[in-house]
C-alpha cells in the first residue's frame, strides 16, 4: 500500500524556490505554509514579504500577500489587522529590513502589542544586495563592506534586536531558533506554530527569530554554513525564548 | 467649523474609517479631531503613528483591504511620507493624505506656504506617477473636495493629496457637510486582501523585476494618468468675461487675489481669477481658452514661482505672464495685491482701448 510521507504544504504554489542551494528560506517558507495549514488558517491569513531575498514570498505562499516598503512590515500589517481583526497577519522579515531600516516600526508595533506575527529571519548580512554588512553580522565576519570582518569600533556590534523587543511590554511570544539543523528545524516549526497560535488567541504581538545559513554571502559550501551558525551565530544569538507571556 | 475640522469630518462622512498619523504643526488638529471622531465609531481606527512612515505604511496596509483610509501632515512629513506615495501609486491603491503646507524648504516654519506645488503635482516620490491633487479654496471646499478626494482614490485606485495650508485649515467658516456615506455600502473591490476565502489568492505588490512587464506597468498607469487630465481637471473662475488681465492663483492665494480684485474693480480696472481647484491635473485646457481673448495674466503664488511653470507651458507665447510670490509664510494683503495688480495694469497700458 503507497503512503505520503512527504508532499508539498497546501499553500505552497507548485513552483520550484528561486532561493540559493543551502538558504534558509526555502525551509522556512515550507515551516510557515505546514504551520498555517495545520491551523487551519489559510483561508484568512494574509501575509506581508519584505524587501530583500524574500521579496518574492508571494510567488510562493499561496495565499493573499501584500508587499511591503522595506523595513515596514510591521506597520503595512498593522494596517491590514486592525482593520481585518479576525485575519491572521504576518509579516516576513529579513535582518537588514528589520532591524536595520524598520527597526522603529518593529520596536512600536510589538510595544503598542499589535497582534500580528512576525518571522524574523536573521543570517546576518544583506542576502539580495550582495553581502554587505547587516545590524546583525557578527564581529569579526566578513562582508562586502566590512573588509577584515565586522569591527566593533568601526562598525558597531550586532544588534540584539529580539531582545529588546523583550523589554516593550506589548510583546508577548518571541523566540530565537535556527533552521541549521533537524532538531532545530523541528524547534523552529514549534515556534512558529506558537507565535501564530499567540495571534489567534488575540494576546498581543509574537515575533520568531530564525538564524537561517546564507552560504552564497558568508562563500561557505552549505554544510560549512549550517556548521558556522552552531560555532558564531549561536554565541553572538543565543537560541532561547526570549518572552513568553502567553499566560 | 474650523477648517482642519471640516476636512476631518468630511472624510468621515466619505467613509473614512482608518487613519494613522504624527503630529506636526500645523495640522495636529486633524489627529485630534480624528482620534475623537473615529472613538465613536465602532468601526473606526485611529493610531498615532511613530512617524510619519509608519502612517503612511499603515495607510498602505489599510488600502490593501479595501478601508478607505487617509492620512495627514505638513511639509517635512509629508517628505517623509513619499515613500508610501510612490508604493500606494505603483500598487495602485487608493488612499487620501492632506498636506496642510507650512514654509519651506527644511524645517522651515509654520506659516502658510505654497511651496510643495512642485512635490505633489510631480509625483512627489520615485519613480514615475502622478497624485491627483485637490487644492481647496475656502471652507465649503474643504468639505466637497475631501468627499472628492476618497471618490477619486477609488475610482482611480491612486493616491489623493489634499493641498492646503495652514490658513484654510486654521480659519473658521459655515459649511453645509455632505451626506454621510456608509462604508459598507461602497461598491465591491475585487482587488483586496481579506484571505483567499472561496477565491484565489491575491497578491499586492509593487515588484516587476522583468522589464518588459514594469514597461507596460508604466504605460498602462501613464493611461489611466492620461483618463484622469481627460476626465476630473476643475478651475473655478470669477469676473473673467470682459477682464483684460487675469490674475491666476489657487487656495488661501486666490482668496487673497480675490479680495485684490474686488478693490481693483473698484478702481474700474478690468480683472478676473482663475483659480485652479484641481492642481495635477492643471486645467490647462479651459486656460487655454481663456488666453484666446486675454493677453495679460499674472500668477500669484505664497512661493517664488512653481505653478508659473505650469501656467507658462499652456500660455507659451501667445499671452504675457507676470509673476507674483511671496515664499516664506508671509500673507499677503487684499490691497498689497491690488497693487500689484494696477502696477501691471498701467504699465502695460490696459486701460486704453
Amino acid at each position: 500500500m503507497e503512503r505520503v510521507v512527504f508532499k508539498r504544504p497546501k499553500y505552497m504554489k507548485p513552483v520550484p524556490f528561486h532561493y540559493c542551494p543551502g538558504c534558509g528560506h526555502s525551509i522556512i517558507h515550507r515551516l510557515v505554509a505546514e504551520v498555517i495549514e495545520e491551523l487551519g488558517i489559510g483561508e484568512k491569513t494574509i501575509g506581508v514579504p519584505p524587501a530583500g531575498c524574500a521579496v518574492l514570498a508571494y510567488d510562493y505562499f499561496d495565499i493573499d500577500m501584500g508587499e511591503s516598503p522595506h523595513g515596514r512590515g510591521a506597520a503595512v500589517a498593522t494596517g491590514i489587522k486592525r482593520v481585518l481583526p479576525d485575519r491572521i497577519v504576518f509579516s516576513y522579515q529579513g535582518d537588514g529590513d528589520i532591524a536595520a531600516i524598520g527597526t522603529a516600526e518593529t520596536v512600536h508595533a510589538a510595544n503598542r502589542g499589535e497582534n500580528i506575527t512576525v518571522i524574523f529571519v536573521n543570517n546576518g548580512c544583506y542576502g539580495m544586495t550582495g553581502g554587505q554588512m547587516a545590524p546583525t553580522t557578527p564581529l569579526g565576519q566578513d562582508s562586502t563592506t566590512t573588509p577584515g570582518g565586522r569591527d566593533s569600533k568601526r562598525d558597531g556590534s550586532p544588534i540584539d534586536l529580539s531582545e529588546i523587543l523583550g523589554m516593550t511590554r506589548g510583546a508577548v511570544y518571541l523566540e530565537r531558533t535556527a533552521v541549521n539543523s533537524v532538531k532545530n528545524i523541528r524547534q523552529t516549526k514549534k515556534a512558529i506554530t506558537k507565535a501564530f497560535q499567540t495571534q489567534i488567541e488575540g494576546r498581543g504581538f509574537s515575533l520568531v527569530e530564525i538564524l537561517s545559513p546564507c552560504p552564497t554571502n558568508w562563500k561557505m559550501s552549505p554544510v560549512e554554513a549550517c556548521k558556522w551558525i552552531d560555532e558564531t551565530i549561536i554565541r553572538t544569538f543565543p537560541l532561547k525564548v526570549i518572552k513568553d507571556e502567553r499566560d | 467649523m474650523r477648517g482642519s475640522r471640516i476636512i476631518g469630518e468630511a472624510a468621515i462622512r466619505a467613509g473614512c474609517r482608518f487613519y494613522a498619523g504624527y503630529p506636526i504643526t500645523p495640522q495636529n488638529e486633524i489627529p485630534e479631531f480624528m482620534s475623537a471622531a473615529m472613538a465613536k465609531l465602532k468601526d473606526g481606527i485611529f493610531i498615532q503613528a511613530e512617524s510619519e512612515l509608519a502612517a503612511i505604511n499603515m495607510v498602505l496596509g489599510a488600502s490593501m483591504t479595501g478601508a478607505r483610509a487617509m492620512t495627514s501632515s505638513s511639509s517635512p512629513g509629508i517628505s517623509l511620507k513619499q515613500e508610501g506615495i510612490s508604493f500606494l501609486a505603483a500598487a495602485e491603491l487608493p488612499a487620501v493624505i492632506v498636506n496642510t503646507m507650512r514654509g519651506g524648504p527644511g524645517l522651515g516654519n509654520i506659516a502658510p506656504s505654497q511651496g510643495d506645488y512642485f512635490q505633489a503635482t510631480r509625483g512627489g516620490g520615485h519613480g514615475d506617477y502622478r497624485t491627483i491633487v485637490l487644492a481647496p479654496g475656502y471652507g465649503q471646499e474643504l468639505a466637497d473636495l475631501t468627499g472628492k478626494a476618497f471618490e477619486y482614490a477609488d475610482r482611480y485606485r491612486t493616491p489623493v493629496i489634499i493641498l492646503a495650508d495652514g490658513m484654510i485649515s486654521q480659519m473658521m467658516e459655515p459649511v453645509i457637510l455632505p451626506d454621510p456615506v456608509n462604508p459598507g455600502e461602497l461598491p465591491p473591490r475585487p482587488w483586496i486582501l481579506d484571505g483567499a476565502k472561496d477565491r484565489r489568492s491575491r497578491i499586492i505588490k509593487s515588484l516587476i523585476l522583468n522589464t518588459v512587464t514594469m514597461e507596460e506597468h508604466n504605460w498602462k498607469l501613464a493611461r489611466k494618468y492620461n483618463s484622469i487630465a481627460r476626465e476630473i481637471p476643475r478651475a473655478e473662475t470669477y469676473m473673467t468675461e470682459d477682464a483684460r488681465l487675469v490674475v491666476i492663483a489657487y487656495g488661501t492665494a486666490a482668496r487673497i487675489a480675490k479680495g485684490g480684485i474686488k478693490r481693483a474693480r473698484e478702481m474700474g480696472l478690468k480683472v478676473g481669477l482663475f483659480r485652479p481647484v484641481t492642481l495635477w491635473p492643471f486645467p490647462g485646457h479651459a486656460l487655454s481658452e481663456m488666453s484666446r481673448l486675454i493677453k495679460e495674466f499674472l500668477v500669484f503664488e505664497m512661493n517664488t514661482g512653481q505653478m508659473r511653470e505650469d501656467v507658462q507651458l499652456v500660455l507659451g507665447e501667445r499671452s504675457n505672464l507676470n509673476f507674483y510670490g511671496r515664499p516664506g509664510g508671509i500673507i499677503s494683503t487684499p490691497d498689497e495685491i491690488s497693487r500689484v495688480i494696477s502696477s501691471i495694469y498701467y504699465r502695460r497700458h490696459l486701460e486704453e482701448d
